[in-house]
């Protein structure tokens, strides 16, 4: 019972109304890529941005393990990696132009998920995970081992000026690359958004849900994963090529347990439950990561204080807080939330601000040299070995959270208010 | 006589020590709506996994339009032809129930493991899925999570999906189990039309719902059936009196 082609190809000659609502998100994101380069010009933004495209690609697919596909993976990066690895050795062949190295990376990651997935895929829970911390930990012990193909502790290195120039570009200029894995962000985001619509896609969705039912209903779910998974990894690749091409180095540290559990940490950070979801939180954590590694030490402690609190109280994610917003705003109460809002949003940022502040005084007395006893806070000097500071910002912190505590039952009747729909609109 | 639907012969089902099922011969003829009853612990419900293929059995054969199916998986027995319910509501809770629904028809319409084909553009697709909404009577409730749905309406959902794909062989596992007086009414009419022309299979405690769909009626005592025949013999049979169906019969009247 298959459909004539001809009766799939019809529309496409006129876009009807919900066709160009689906297609609306992509123009925009298409003249966002573009622009982007034109209003953040200086080199360490594009740096930044750069990065962020490409943690995009890995969190994507990683979400199609996780909220698509219901796998908790511990080793997803092991596909990045070795994508990035094999890209970088094909680099340094210099016969690939450099355009079309990702899709080599990609290759090589689809290569290895099929052989990991024909065996770990049988069983979603704690055995897949279980599975892939253990390739996961594999992969990054034979990356010492095998120094001819993971170069050893060095990594291994490549120049992308020296591949094929590609149209007469050699990629030499930050810009040409930003451009570059723009373009290849764009494409494998759009790839993996169809593949959610398609049966594969759909059912993946259903095996996550009820793998039982799945099966009873024709499918394996054993298959359905397997699918999912040798996606997964194709993408993956491809980000890993994009870091070779980027960063013109591979080492370890693309492929071990650290990688892979931040990539889980950004994706639940941004929300699993929705498409958008890992995007949002590659964004959210690479801008945070660029900005305050910049700014402290710490900032390791203040994303994982962050991941515990998106754990505990916003199990949706960054894109689920938003989508809470849903039904206020298509009953026009958005209104009622803003001020309690701002309150809460005032005292919040203050009490973390001076919890933030107790940390890095805490910090400052324990870590630097002896007989500095100085340091700057937001342009003020503070003598850390006087009792003030620590009273000040302890006590801030203390007041804030009893503040917020007080202010959380007017929050709690202004998200009720709003949440009631208009009268003669009600139903159940 | 033509085929049989399903044909047990010999089925004997054991979890360790425990044996379950004792030798059950059973055969459903094309068309024919079956009931199969019996005290809690009977083993009706093991007998309903080992036609699935949600267990194989230690003994004996299974057939499904005369073909073997014993010991294999349940995807490859639903691509045979034969859909299940489930007596827990087992449906995909965070889809929503339109959803629900498709899925269980991208296998029947050919579509399989496709990754090149988008389900949006499957307009066949689409209309089967929907016009399977109108008739469990859930149109109205098409965009929300199945998770969210009444008791009475997942258990809708539940037969909807389970008969959406079309398929020749019907077995339903106590499609009427918590229901009111008057959904229960409302689930037997659907499960009446929608079975129409196929072979029903059904688990089933309603003994009013028994005795009104059932064309013949299997008693399952023990992992062993004593007695299969149309409902009026099976009322009249003292084995089954005996052994079950007496104080069971009373209470319905």
């Amino acid at each position: 019972m298959t459909i004539a082609p001809t009766s799939d190809r019809q529309p496409q000659d006129t876009l009807t109304g919900s066709q160009w609502r689906a297609a609306l998100p992509w123009l925009i994101a298409f003249a966002l890529l573009l622009a982007l380069p034109f209003v953040f010009r200086s080199s360490s933004a594009i740096t930044v941005m750069n990065q962020m495209a490409i943690t995009v690609i890995f969190a994507l697919s990683y979400n199609m393990l996780l909220g698509q596909g219901g796998m908790l993976s511990f080793g997803h990066a092991v596909y990045m990696g070795l994508g990035g690895f094999f890209a970088v050795h094909v680099m340094n062949t210099l016969l690939v132009p450099l355009p079309l190295l990702p899709l080599f990376g990609g290759l090589f990651g689809l290569i290895f998920a099929i052989i990991v997935g024909a065996f770990s895929t049988r069983r979603a829970g704690t055995v897949f995970a279980m599975i892939s911390l253990g390739v996961g930990e594999l992969v990054a012990a034979s990356s010492i081992i095998i120094v001819s193909f993971f170069g050893g502790e060095a990594g291994v290195k490549g120049d992308r000026t020296e591949a094929p120039a590609f149209l007469g570009i050699n990629f030499a200029s930050q810009t040409q690359v930003y451009y570059l894995i723009a373009a290849w962000m764009f494409l494998s985001a759009l790839a993996m958004y169809l593949f959610t619509r398609t049966p594969a896609g759909r059912m993946a969705n259903a095996v996550r849900d009820n793998e039982e039912r799945a099966e009873f209903l024709g499918y394996s779910q054993r298959t359905v994963r397997f699918m999912s998974f040798c996606a997964a990894g194709f993408f993956a690749g491809i980000a890993g090529a994009l870091i070779a091409i980027n960063f013109e180095i591979l080492t370890e540290e693309n492929l071990n347990l650290t990688s892979s559990g931040v990539i889980l940490l950004v994706t639940f950070l941004g929300g699993v439950g929705f498409f958008i979801g890992p995007i949002v939180g590659a964004v959210a954590f690479t801008l945070l990561q660029s900005v305050l590694s910049l700014q402290t030490d710490l900032w390791q402690l203040y994303v994982g204080l962050l991941f515990l609190l998106a754990v505990m109280f916003f199990p949706g994610g960054l894109t689920g807080v938003l989508a809470m917003h849903g039904p206020a705003w298509r009953h026009g109460k958005l209104g009622l939330l803003t001020v309690p809002y701002l309150k809460l949003t005032a005292v919040v940022v203050t009490g973390i601000l001076a919890a933030a502040c107790f940390l890095e005084i805490l910090f400052h007395v324990r870590h630097a040299s002896v007989g500095e006893n100085t340091m700057r806070l937001f342009k003020l000097t503070i003598d850390t070995h006087a009792v003030w500071p620590w009273l000040a910002t302890g006590g801030v912190a203390l007041i804030c959270l009893a503040l917020a505590n007080r202010l959380a039952p007017d929050v709690k009747a202004a998200w009720d208010a709003a949440n009631l729909p208009a009268k003669g609109s009600a139903r159940r | 006589m033509s085929i049989p639907a399903v044909e047990l012969t010999g089925v004997h089902k054991s979890f360790g020590k425990a044996k379950i099922i004792c030798g059950v011969d059973l055969s459903v003829a094309p068309g024919e709506r079956h009931a199969i009853i019996g005290p809690n612990g009977a083993g009706k419900s093991t007998l309903f996994n080992l036609i699935t293929g949600r267990f194989a059995p230690t003994q004996g054969t299974i057939r499904l339009h005369g073909e073997e199916i014993q010991g294999r998986p349940p995807y490859e027995i639903n691509r045979r032809g034969l859909s299940r319910s489930f007596q827990i509501t087992n449906i995909f809770p965070q889809l929503s129930v339109f959803e629900n629904v498709r899925c269980a028809l991208l296998w029947p319409m050919g579509l399989r493991y496709s990754f090149w084909h988008l389900v949006s553009g499957q307009s066949e697709l689409n209309a089967r899925a929907d016009d399977i909404l109108e008739r469990i009577n859930l149109a109205g409730r098409r965009n929300v999570p199945a998770g969210l749905l009444a008791y009475a309406e997942q258990r809708a959902l539940e037969i909807g999906i389970t008969i959406a794909g079309g398929a020749e062989v019907i077995m339903l596992d106590e499609p009427t189990a918590g229901m009111s007086h008057s959904e229960t009414d409302a689930i037997v009419a659907l499960i009446r039309q929608v079975t129409e022309g196929k072979t029903l299979i059904m688990v089933e405690h309603d003994m009013g719902v028994v005795f009104n769909l059932a064309d013949r009626i299997s008693v399952l005592v023990y992992g062993q059936i004593v007695a299969s025949d149309t409902p009026e013999a099976v009322r009249a049979n003292a084995k089954v009196q005996e052994a079950y169906l007496g104080a069971a019969l009373e209470a319905a009247e």
